[in-house]
């Protein structure tokens, strides 16, 4: 009966367009020319941009992100984005990659919270600064395992968070993100909806993101995606950068540990 | 100023595989932007490319070309080393070149 | 293509305007088409804008090949791959059917290119993608047909 809600319901969440779970020809068509378009992918343009933000002097304490510790010290950019989200002692709390760049730009850079959470998410006469400097870091993991780590007590407390809030239902639809990502053979129209909860469908959630959007040309990162769902099924705004966010990505990201993140992808 | 391209050459025996990504708009002067205003036509409608300083490859093309377009053609009698320039020019004026030097292919 | 269509784009002719122009020293050198060229690119139909270029004449051939998708994932841009196997290919011409202005564009791979081009268009309804080939003074052509679906919700 609730299947029915479901499947009956048009502005349903659809986190991405992924390779088919079932053998659905449409879904194939669309990964073979994926494929093709990921060999020159437009998030290059982004990458391009992020990498000169990152080394650019600015905000009010004029410095540039090079000390940004992501996780496997200062500065160091290759293999970073792998092994996200994860705890960071100086913050006291596990972060995703934008939480993290977001919490350098406060700390190195002196720009305030408020002033970038305020328009985060791209549009078509701005890409936010944090957007580019997410795609340059994620790409430096490109062709990496994931690796998530849950060694801290606080990254175990994430992933479990993160699995109950994934199957929370709540809203006007009375849906969680397990309504359509935590069963197998979802569809939304043309595009198939992978399953979360299983390893080899969850790399599906971050494989492809930061991701370029063909609908408008835009670059959109895993905050934009989850604030779409969370509207998508009509749930109160999440924060940006949140607890609750990073909490999220960690269950999907721990789920798919173990396989080849290929780096900024582009999306439809 | 016009952002970058990003071109990529490689050489596979003489014949040199040009792939390149421009940043660009590509605007048809029929969409509506968030305020319901027409967005005025802008795109790229010429592009040159140069081996060497000599063109070798040419093309006129439309506000159909998909926003941050991609082009890949091939050029013949290059080497690994040779000099790879593209220009483009938009409706407005704006232009943008760059250049790369041709890589050994794999 | 139905008989009406093809006796229609056999019985037109746009020869001289062009070949005397090029004869005449006054395109630029290093292109073979002068300007910009308004008038085929704002032509509201396929026939209009290949009479414009000069392609009237043109012939359906079974060496021009076609590589795009039978589904665009998103009409705002489907890849298209074209390769002629024409000897002599000068240049490759695009026209996208259903758009409200079909001509895409023309690559001149005359002056040491193959006779090949990927490009990336907007296709704004389920359309034939037309390319249309100059070799050796003559014209042939070949056509796709793409279809553009509303997609899922995201991703």
């Amino acid at each position: 009966m609730k299947q029915a809600l479901v499947l009956g319901i048009v502005a349903a969440v659809a986190w991405l367009p992924a390779a088919a779970q079932t053998a659905d020809p449409t879904a194939a068509e669309f990964d073979k020319f994926r494929a093709i378009m990921e060999q020159d992918n437009p998030a290059e343009l982004f990458e391009v941009k992020g990498e000169e933000l990152w080394r650019a002097r600015r905000g009010p304490k004029n410095a540039s992100l090079e000390q940004c510790d992501l996780g496997l010290g200062a500065g160091v950019v290759k293999g970073a984005y792998a092994q996200m989200p994860r705890y960071f002692a100086d913050a006291d709390r596990v972060m995703d990659v934008e939480a993290r760049i977001v919490h350098c730009m406060m700390t190195l850079q002196g720009f305030k919270y408020e002033e970038l959470a305020k328009q985060p998410f791209s549009n078509e006469t701005r890409t936010p600064e944090p957007v580019s400097l997410v795609t340059y870091v994620a790409a430096q993991s490109r062709g990496m395992k994931l690796a998530s780590p849950q060694n801290h007590p606080k990254e175990r407390d994430a992933y479990e968070t993160g699995k109950a809030i994934f199957h929370y239902r709540a809203g006007a639809f009375d849906f969680s993100c397990a309504s359509c990502h935590g069963v197998d053979d979802k569809r939304i129209r043309t595009q198939p909806l992978p399953n979360f909860t299983k390893p080899e469908q969850a790399i599906l959630a971050v494989r492809g993101w930061p991701g370029y959007r063909m609908t408008g040309g835009l670059m959109h990162t895993l905050q934009w995606r989850l604030n779409d769902c969370y509207r998508q099924q009509r749930f109160p705004e999440p924060g940006y950068v949140s607890e609750t966010l990073s909490a999220l990505l960690t269950y999907v990201t721990v789920n798919a540990n173990g396989q080849v993140y290929r780096g900024p992808g582009i999306k439809r | 100023m016009a952002d970058p391209m990003k071109i990529r050459a490689t050489v596979q025996g003489d014949v040199a595989d040009v792939r390149v990504l421009m940043a660009h708009p590509m605007e048809t002067g029929q969409r509506k932007d968030a305020a319901g205003k027409i967005v005025p036509l802008h795109f790229i409608q010429t592009i040159t490319a140069q081996l060497n300083g000599k063109t070798v490859f040419n093309a006129d093309v439309s506000q159909a070309v998909s926003r941050n377009p991609v082009f890949a053609f091939k050029v013949k009698g290059a080497k690994a080393g040779d000099k790879l320039s593209i220009t483009w020019q938009d409706n407005k004026g704006d232009k943008r070149a760059d250049e790369v030097v041709i890589g050994a292919g794999s | 293509m139905h008989d009406t269509r093809r006796t229609v784009l056999k019985g037109v002719w746009a020869i001289g305007a062009l070949a005397s122009a090029v004869a005449a020293g006054l395109l630029s050198p290093g292109r073979v088409f002068a300007a910009w060229n308004k008038s085929a690119f704002e032509a509201k139909s396929t026939i209009d804008a290949m009479k414009s270029l000069g392609f009237g004449n043109a012939e359906d051939s079974k060496a021009i090949e076609i590589r795009a998708p039978d589904i665009a994932e998103n009409g705002a841009v489907v890849p298209i791959d074209i390769t002629s196997a024409i000897p002599g290919t000068t240049s490759i011409s695009v026209f996208i059917e259903k758009n409200p202005f079909p001509y895409t564009g023309t690559f001149d791979v005359s002056q040491g290119a193959l006779p090949y081009v990927h490009l990336r268009v907007k296709i704004g309804e389920s359309s034939q993608v037309r390319v249309v080939v100059a070799a050796g003074g003559k014209h042939y052509m070949a056509a796709k047909e793409v279809k553009v679906t509303i997609g899922g919700c995201g991703g």
